[in-house]
């Protein structure tokens, strides 16, 4: 079993061009900024949005092919959508709105409330089934919304950012049950998300996209140690370099040369932690090949750390901690000088 | 500090006052004059009975009509995008300003017996409509269906279309995410739209007396009753005035919530 999608279109000012496969047992995540598109392209694989060329293969049958010209509508796909703000149908009660999947697939009323009474049970909802949608709270509505989009058996379950409209309180319980729930379920399992805490404790795979377009894909640790983009390396919080690695440094495409421990040659990415980055406030002495002279632009204290964002040849982030900021007496817009050893550039082929 | 509230303007209050005087002075009038003693024999009538019979009957067919062509014509202007839609729906709510007479004119001529429609329906099948209780219904559907298509029209584009698309994922046909999740998602629409077009229809005199004659037990409906009654039997003609006032009076308390606003 496998889902196979390869979809091209373009829908306002996005243009997408995407090819996502997810095998059965896994939980794939598509992880990207704001209007990178993964709604829209779980909506494509729901078929709930016209694209211009592409296809949708679900366990080898086709959904869609725009160039054989078949499209199966939506409501003849085996799939469960369980959609960002939930769309509860908010005139039925938890129990209607969990069986009204089985009904549309043609269950008998019977058998419907029956198989709807046991999914409420399996989210622990049972005592709500009389409960109209306005009167449950997010995370109830978000666990009746997985339930209904479970309930007729789906091959293959879609979730738009299944734990955006929930508050930070409620958000780690419900991801912990939404985790639960998922890890029992056997079909395919695709998830939209923006935040990487979520991704990362969801899937066992993560496909990173921006505008459109795929940037990454790979285990969590995988893109975690060795982010493709400036907005992944945010998300991890690292420095991404960009250059030509040949004899132990990496030219970047500015000019400067960084030197970089490894064998790597050709077009590279290269890393450095902030917590790599010391900062100094004259020309450092010492074994770090590294150097650069550069102006502290921000200062930021985050816990018990200070992020120093430092401009110049070289920019980076450097991490310290806020005694070592006090004995540099940093102000924002202060000259300093960084260093960090080359033995902590993690360099990969780009 | 405290806000200086402006001196209150006279002259527009007392234009407002003599505003609503105008309305008010004529429901007293009706309400004072009636022969309230007379009521019960005045309803029950033959004539009045005949003709409130005819009225409920013709009014709450023509709503049924307009449900289920105005419905659908709703859902055409809210979710199809075609070349001359707004001419089409500028023609299907011109009833609303037009004058009933015209409307009425204008049905003879469709379906008349020498109507553009009416002719070969009267040759081809023998059916007549004018001078009929079909007619009556037809002048009251004419004149009414727009105020349910514009009120349902509002209802549908009002609404979250991405609930339809939940219960299409969740495997509704068309059929069913309409009147399973549509309908109930417009129900406030589509009551107020109803009770809207059914207290337009029970009201209808113009295209009725135009199209439909003025027969009783055929096509004299309460309104027609109203005004004829005014020349041979005066108390009757105000009592069912004042049923009709009271119903009036009940469809826009109904409505007070829905449709109108509550301020």
């Amino acid at each position: 079993m496998s889902l196979d999608a390869a979809i091209q279109l373009t829908l306002g000012p996005l243009d997408l061009d995407m090819a996502v496969s997810v095998e059965e047992g896994e939980v794939v995540a598509l992880l990207g900024p704001n209007g990178a598109g993964k709604t829209t392209l779980l909506r494509a694989i729901a078929g709930l949005v016209v694209f211009r060329s592409g296809r949708v293969r679900l366990d080898g049958q086709v959904l869609e092919d725009t160039a054989a010209r078949v499209y199966v509508p939506t409501e003849r796909r085996p799939i469960g959508f369980v959609f960002q703000d939930y769309l509860l149908f908010p005139h039925l009660s938890a129990l209607e709105n969990v069986a009204f999947g089985l009904r549309s697939r043609g269950a008998s009323r019977r058998a419907a409330t029956e198989k709807a009474e046991q999914w409420l049970d399996r989210v622990g909802l049972r005592k709500y089934a009389g409960a109209r949608p306005a009167q449950l709270s997010g995370g109830q509505q978000q666990r009746v919304a997985l339930a209904r989009a479970l309930a007729p058996d789906p091959r293959l379950l879609l979730l738009d950012e299944p734990l955006a409209a929930l508050d930070a309180t409620t958000r780690a319980e419900v991801r912990r049950d939404l985790k639960r729930h998922l890890d029992s379920f056997r079909g395919i399992r695709l998830v939209v998300t923006h935040d990487p805490l979520e991704a990362v404790a969801l899937a066992d795979r993560l496909i990173v996209m921006e505008n459109g377009h795929l940037v990454q894909t790979g285990t969590p640790a995988d893109v975690t140690e060795r982010p493709r983009s400036q907005y992944v390396a945010d998300l991890v919080g690292v420095n991404l370099l960009r250059g030509e690695a040949g004899h132990g440094s990496v030219k970047l495409a500015s000019g400067p040369v960084v030197a970089a421990a490894g064998a790597e040659v050709g077009d590279v990415f290269a890393v450095v932690h902030p917590r790599a980055v010391a900062i100094h406030h004259n020309h450092p002495e010492g074994s770090p090949r590294n150097v650069w002279r550069g102006r502290a632009t921000s200062i930021e204290l985050l816990g018990n750390r200070v992020r120093v964002r430092i401009d110049g040849e070289v920019p980076l982030v450097a991490e310290v901690t806020p005694a070592a900021l006090k004995e540099l007496n940093l102000v924002e817009g202060g000259d300093v000088w960084l260093s960090f050893k080359s033995t902590d550039v993690g360099v990969y082929p780009a | 500090m405290t806000v200086r509230r402006e001196r209150v303007p006279l002259v527009v209050v007392g234009l407002a006052a003599v505003g609503a005087a105008f309305f008010i002075v004529p429901l007293i009038g009706l309400v004072v004059r009636s022969p309230w003693g007379d009521a019960i024999s005045a309803l029950t009538a033959p004539e009045t009975l005949e003709a409130l019979k005819l009225s409920l009957v013709a009014s709450l067919s023509a709503t049924a009509v307009a449900l289920v062509l105005g419905v659908p014509l709703a859902w055409v202007y809210a979710r199809l995008e075609f070349p001359g839609r707004r001419l089409l729906r500028a023609l299907t709510t011109l009833p609303m300003v037009l004058p009933p007479v015209v409307g009425g004119i204008a049905l003879l001529l469709a379906f008349g017996r020498r109507g553009l429609l009416g002719s070969w329906l009267y040759g081809t099948f023998g059916i007549t409509f004018p001078f009929t209780t079909v007619g009556v219904v037809m002048a009251e559907t004419f004149v009414a269906m727009p105020f349910l298509i514009l009120t349902v029209e509002a209802g549908l584009r009002s609404m979250d279309m991405r609930y339809e698309e939940a219960a299409r994922a969740l495997g509704a046909n068309r059929w069913r995410v309409f009147t399973r999740v549509t309908v109930p998602l417009i129900a406030p629409s589509l009551i107020a739209g109803a009770v809207l077009c059914w207290a337009r229809a029970l009201g209808e005199f113009g295209a009725t007396i135009t199209f439909a004659g003025n027969f009783p037990g055929v096509t004299q409906t309460t309104p027609l009753a109203v005004y004829l009654l005014l020349e041979t039997n005066q108390d009757a003609s105000f009592i069912l005035s004042l049923v009709l006032l009271l119903v009036s009076l009940l469809v826009l308390v109904g409505l007070r919530n829905r449709w109108l606003g509550s301020a």
